[in-house]
């Protein structure tokens, strides 16, 4: 188990003083001006050593994505946006950060936002984070008063701004495009890449867009080394991660833990174990509504980072434990996500607009059972015409969750099929 | 459904912001580069809805005040009317004075939102989404993921999370409401936060001593272990 030595998060749970006095005390903003005197270069390969991979899901290297902002600028100004939009259902790990760390944040996006060459970072925090935005505001406000942000930001000699935006409800505006046109003051729907937001992002100027838990972990990476971070957990998945357990556990929590930790030992140390032991379990969303669903039987060996988890065809996503025991109707729990894609698909691009509308129309169907058993075949053929055809990943996202139910839970959805049939019901055509 | 905006006759024909929303304007404007101003649009809806629930007990935006907005902004009046309807915190009709988001989506409705909106409905008389109650107390609307999902089911009242909910305290909650008193939001549970609400299992004692500063923490190699063992 993650020594509370190495935890970056130390007041998660909101245990301690959120403000700067008591952020210093745990050792935020310490030494910033020294950090920057470094220089970006410097900055960017302790980032890549660490071997830190962004949380906000697809887990790409840090480190690398920020190389790819301009070294030079052409007159255009950059900008770092901090993707503060978390969304994706059984995720609530950047709402702890914000309203309980708000400073490795700040901290983080200053230090960010110079290895990349930026003027200012947007937070785009989402709308129904009220409270929470207004913490923020507070924390960027301490940090005005107190030098750390604005001209010579932290007495560092760079002028660094930090901006908190609110959104007001689309689940489509944490993907980084979407997010970019929201920010911008249209409907957040997901742009055409290339061109990438390095070259073309926030009013046409370099942009580069980073989870809150990605952002709020580089203090303390380059304080301690990347060295350190790499030295946890596995190779290629190095570090901490928050976990957000939630569903049938004894205890539902947030906890940051070293990645590749078993899920098994991570439900039990941490949230209590499954409701009714162990055995008792059905399956597991790993990572979030938008990653394939595992059965007990992966479960009982699978470890908690992007490869491992990939390996097993589905993903670590934002880390978001979804727990499911026996009582679960797994097709109505999936038929659920279908419903929420069908919500928050933005409506631009016709495999997913329509397919999300398809998709939860047949779903509904199969938590009675009224459909004929070649439809889930239908289902599953349907699933894969959505996705990889879409502008960005929510059609992904809305395909995956199905395709895992029918991979991993097909003779549940033929038993139900089959009893409905039993009780000879008429069958309504979709 | 909520998404269309209001009947003609409801529409109010006049808005204007007020003294209190005109000194947040003049702060959201300066967060965004010259010219860009389009980037304030769900900031000002967004204060819209706030001086309609101060002035009217209603937290809504009517068609006048897009239209303010999208002048002040030098928008096209569509491209507010687009955003508006775009995004689900914008109400495009009246809602009482409680509006009362339910979130059902699965993390949600694994630990019992069925039983939480049904209490809802019961308590309110509300029987569809997006429907008010006719003292004009509470609306409900299903919601999708709320972003605090360890401590589901989630009941968001305004601005406010209420979290760990059941029939019980959904009760409570609601006939505080129905006095005139918001109870304190977060956990209806007492939990502290997204902690384990058995005790702690980590940061314990967690004391406010640098977790970052003096490089004797660097040597942590203990736990660099496969931890797949």
């Amino acid at each position: 188990m993650l020594s509370d030595r190495d935890r970056i998060f130390t007041n998660l749970y909101g245990l301690h003083d959120w403000g700067l006095k008591g952020a210093r005390a745990r050792g935020d903003w310490d030494g910033t001006a020294a950090i920057l005197a470094r220089g970006r270069d410097a900055l960017i390969e302790e980032v890549k050593a660490s071997g830190l991979r962004g949380r906000g899901g697809a887990g790409f290297p840090t480190g690398v994505k920020w190389s790819f902002m301009p070294k030079q600028s052409d007159g255009r100004p950059s900008y770092l946006v901090v993707n503060a939009d978390e969304s994706e259902p059984g995720t609530c790990k950047d709402r702890d950060i914000i309203r309980n760390d708000p400073h490795k944040l700040l901290e983080g996006s200053l230090i960010a936002g110079f290895a990349m060459g930026a003027v200012a970072a947007y937070i785009y925090i989402r709308g129904e984070f009220y409270n929470e935005a207004m913490r923020l505001e507070a924390a960027v406000a301490e940090c005005y008063e107190a030098g750390l942000l604005g001209r010579n930001a932290a007495g560092s000699g760079y002028d660094f701004d930090i901006f908190v935006h609110r959104g007001a409800g689309a689940y489509i505006c944490g993907e980084e495009t979407g997010l970019l046109e929201s920010l911008e003051g249209k409907k957040g729907m997901p742009r055409l890449k290339p061109p990438f937001p390095a070259a073309v992002g926030l009013y046409g100027c370099p942009t580069t867009v980073n989870n809150v838990e990605t952002i709020a972990s580089v203090p303390e990476i380059i304080h301690r080394g990347g060295a350190w971070f790499s030295a946890l957990g596995r190779p290629r998945n190095s570090g901490t991660k928050v976990f957000c357990i939630s569903g049938h556990v004894e205890q539902p929590c947030n906890v940051e833990e070293e990645m590749g930790i078993p899920l098994r030992e991570l439900i039990e140390r941490h949230a209590g174990g499954v409701r009714g032991g162990w055995d008792n379990l059905l399956a597991v969303i790993p990572g979030g509504s938008s990653v394939p669903v595992l059965p007990k039987s992966v479960c009982d060996t699978v470890l908690m980072d992007f490869d491992s988890l990939r390996d097993v065809q589905s993903g670590l996503g934002t880390a978001a434990v979804i727990v499911m025991d026996r009582s679960t109707d797994i097709i109505k729990a999936i038929a659920r996500l279908s419903k929420f894609y069908k919500h928050e698909s933005c409506g631009q691009c016709t495999p997913c607009r329509e397919g999300t509308g398809w998709l939860m129309r047949v779903m509904d169907r199969l938590v009675e059972g009224r459909a004929e058993s070649g439809e889930i075949d239908t289902l599953d053929t349907v699933t894969r015409q959505i996705e990889g055809h879409t502008i960005c990943a929510l059609g992904d996202a809305a395909a995956w969750p199905v395709q895992g139910l029918i991979r991993h839970f097909r003779p549940v959805i033929e038993e139900r099929i089959t009893a409905f049939k039993r009780q000879g019901l008429p069958m309504a055509a979709e | 459904m909520a998404d269309r905006p209001a009947s003609d006759a409801a529409q109010p024909e006049h808005f204007a912001f007020d003294a209190e929303s005109e000194a947040a304007i003049a702060k959201i404007l300066a967060k965004y580069p010259p010219g860009r101003q389009a980037s304030a649009v769900l900031p000002l809806l967004d204060l819209a809805q706030r001086q309609m629930s101060r002035a009217t007990g209603s937290a809504w935006v009517p068609i006048a005040a897009m239209d303010v907005v999208a002048e002040r902004l030098e928008m096209a009046p569509i491209r507010v009317y687009e955003v508006a309807t775009f995004y689900l915190m914008f109400n495009k009709r009246p809602v009482g004075k409680f509006h009362l988001q339910l979130c059902t989506t699965t993390p949600c409705w694994l630990r019992g939102s069925d039983e939480v909106v049904a209490a809802c409905r019961r308590l309110t008389g509300i029987q569809g989404w997006g429907e008010t109650s006719e003292d004009g107390m509470f609306s409900m609307t299903e919601v999708e993921c709320l972003g605090a999902c360890v401590n589901a089911p989630i009941l968001q009242v305004n601005d406010d999370f209420y979290e760990d909910m059941d029939v019980a305290s959904t009760e409570r909650l609601l006939q505080a409401l129905r006095r005139g008193e918001v109870p304190p939001p977060g956990s209806m549970a007492g939990r502290q936060g997204s902690a384990p609400a058995g005790g702690l299992t980590t940061l314990i004692g967690a004391s406010a001593a640098p977790s970052s500063a003096p490089s004797t923490t660097t040597s942590n190699a203990t736990s660099s272990g496969a931890p797949g063992e």
